[in-house]
């Protein structure tokens, strides 16, 4: 049983014209084989919310804390939290030329479980995750995420999950062009992580369609850099009703 | 282009042609002042296949050329290292030519010819290694038809001093292909040259080089498209990390007044890895006629991307292993055109190791 536990996050971005605070102080607790999902406007700042929690560069943390079991999340490097189970599915993948993803994920399974997979059973191992997520076997042999279509690339993202095994997931848009069969295909890949590994995780999301396969315990609505309310998964069908004007109006 | 007014004629470091070369650290190459040793050290590696032949003998240089340690060695030595590929041959396997005996306290002036016959198909592979003070004069010959791959690696000790002029002359129909590694020595100045004397031929000089701390790489191409209908491309990746590493990538491309239905394209692209080096990057396209199929180039310089770092250290891999994966990667796309596997990972073990010396 994993808990990760956000309290008062504040984090803020460099720009041309100084810092510029995007989280409010954020508070969120997400527990082992629980799904929380967070809905919100453009810009409202889920992605620095992710971002944040992953370790991403960029972002200041400039009041708060992230732990996960109790440890110091935000003392650690990117790898280390990766390690210490934790998972971001990106909204935008990113590209890395001349690294073949066979190559890819070798090396991250290798620094995941602290030994290199035995050959013979980690090239079955793959073959089954790509073939869980219907992706053609030659991805293996491509460099990763490199001329992949956008829904390619959140498969692989959620080819990840599985094989990776984190103790909490965080899934920043991963149904995001998806077509209808593909959302189904990696639903199930993320339901399947939940099952196996009695998965948390933090699904953000836009559209109440994915909420159908994969169903939220929680569901936070995130405005202007905060968590401004919370319920079952109820609130999703009414945001998808009445939109976010009742939130970002004031 | 006079032989005479150039042969023996010192640079002192202005000349276009030398501005970036660290001159003093050329141990009098360049001057004439080396200590000639009586080395000749390149030998095959293995045996030699079936159509090909290795020997020494007296032979008149394929082309001219303007280069003041180029008409040095010409001056001074006759005999030519020769391999020879008969026509028709086609071998499969690569042939291997080795430099031992390499040595700091005398230079070797070394001549090396590499002739296909019409029609022949041969993938060589020149391997430098140890320490040496080495002056090249490496010319290629490819007959109508013939295709060449042609591999050339600069896996040099720290001390080494290596300049050259690869020279390819291109006949109708006949296929260049050209992989430049550069990834060991003091001073390496490597001229990568063609010149195509008959429509149909094709060139494509890749190269990768990665200096560091104090090492100086130069690769300074010239691609002459003196006949119509020839193509060329370029394309060049280098790293850099520690202080005063500094590699020198110049692209001179010419295509003149007859030479319709030219096809060229050159890139190069740097990666800084810290701080305290410097690559200079300067493609040169001088075009003489409109009736071209396409002329280009492109030059880029950066850095590590952060966004690659984060993703591959985002699950679970170590910022030191995710630099070696996007370095591994970079180089990548050149190295695996070398169609060796052995010499491939032989390269990129060397690659890792110098990144790791360099601590970056
Ligand atoms: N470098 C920057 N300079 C200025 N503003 C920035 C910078 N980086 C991020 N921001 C701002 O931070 C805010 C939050 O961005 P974030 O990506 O977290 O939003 P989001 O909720 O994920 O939006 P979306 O639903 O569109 O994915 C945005 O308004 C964005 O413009
Ligand atoms: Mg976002």
């Amino acid at each position: 049983m994993s808990v990760l536990e956000i309290r008062g996050l504040q984090v803020s971005v460099d720009t041309e014209n100084g810092s510029v605070e995007i989280l409010k102080g954020v508070d969120l607790t997400i527990k082992s084989g629980e799904t929380h999902a967070i809905m919100g406007p453009n810009g409202s700042g889920k992605s620095t919310l992710a971002y944040s929690i992953a370790g991403h560069p960029k972002y200041t943390i400039t009041g708060g804390s992230v732990t996960l079991d109790g440890a110091d999340v935000l003392d650690m490097t990117v790898d280390e939290r990766a390690k210490a189970g934790l998972f971001l599915a990106m909204q935008y993948p990113v590209e890395v030329p001349g690294v073949s993803v066979s190559n890819f994920l070798r090396t991250a399974a290798t620094a995941l479980r602290g030994e290199a997979p035995k050959l013979r059973t980690w090239v079955a191992e793959v073959k089954g995750a790509m073939e869980a997520l219907n992706m053609d076997p030659s991805f293996a042999t491509r460099n990763v995420n490199e001329g992949f279509s956008g829904g390619e690339k959140k498969r692989h993202e959620i080819m990840q999950l599985e094989l990776l095994k984190p103790k909490m997931a965080i899934l920043d848009e991963t149904d995001s062009g998806l077509d209808v069969d593909a959302l189904r295909i990696v639903s199930e890949g993320v339901n399947r992580a939940k099952a196996n590994n009695d998965l948390g995780v933090l699904l953000i999301t836009h559209y109440t369609r994915i909420l159908k396969y994969i169903k939220p315990d929680f569901v936070h609505v995130f405005a202007n850099g905060k968590i401004v309310e919370e319920g079952g998964p109820d609130l999703a069908d009414k945001l998808e009703a009445n939109g976010y004007a009742d939130y970002v109006s004031k | 282009m006079s032989v005479l007014t150039t042969n023996y004629l010192t640079p002192t470091g202005r000349e276009e042609a030398w501005r970036f070369t660290p001159i003093k650290r050329l141990h009098g190459l360049h001057d004439g002042s080396a200590i000639v040793g009586d080395r000749n050290s390149l030998v095959t590696k293995a045996g030699l296949p079936q159509g090909a032949s290795f020997t020494r003998e007296s032979l008149a240089p394929l082309a001219v050329s303007d280069d003041v340690i180029i008409e040095r060695i010409r001056g001074e030595v006759s005999d030519v290292a020769h391999l020879s590929i008969d026509a028709n041959a086609e071998i499969k396997e690569p042939i291997f030519l080795t430099r031992s005996a390499g040595a700091l306290d005398s230079a070797e002036l070394s001549r090396v010819r590499i002739s296909l016959g019409t029609h022949a198909v041969a993938t060589v592979i020149v391997e430098n290694i140890g320490d040496t003070l080495l002056a090249e004069d490496l010319e290629i010959s490819l007959a109508a038809g013939s295709s060449l791959t042609f591999v050339t690696l600069q896996e040099f000790d720290s001390k080494s001093v290596y300049t050259a002029r690869h020279h390819a002359v291109v006949d109708k129909d006949a296929t260049f292909k050209s992989i430049t590694v550069t990834v060991g020595g003091d001073v390496v100045r490597i001229l990568p040259t063609v010149e195509f004397t008959a429509p149909g031929a094709s060139a494509e000089l890749l190269g990768v080089y990665f200096a560091t701390t104090g090492q100086f790489f130069e690769h300074r191409m010239h691609v002459d498209h003196a006949v119509p209908n020839a193509k060329s491309r370029v394309n060049f990746k280098g790293a850099l990390a520690g202080r005063d590493a500094h590699t020198v990538w110049i692209g001179d491309v010419l295509i003149r007044a007859v030479a319709e239905g030219t096809d060229t394209y050159e890139l190069n692209r740097n990666l800084l890895l810290t701080d305290g080096a410097r690559a200079d990057s300067v493609p040169n396209l001088e075009i003489e006629t409109g009736e071209i199929v396409g002329a280009g180039h492109a030059s880029t310089t950066g850095r590590f991307d952060d966004e690659q770092l984060f993703y591959l250290m985002s699950r679970g891999i170590t910022l030191e292993n995710a630099r070696r994966l996007v370095v591994r990667g970079f180089f990548n796309e050149i190295i695996t055109e070398i169609g060796n596997e052995e010499v491939q990972e032989r390269l990129m073990e060397r690659i890792d190791g110098e990144l790791e010396r360099a601590g970056a």
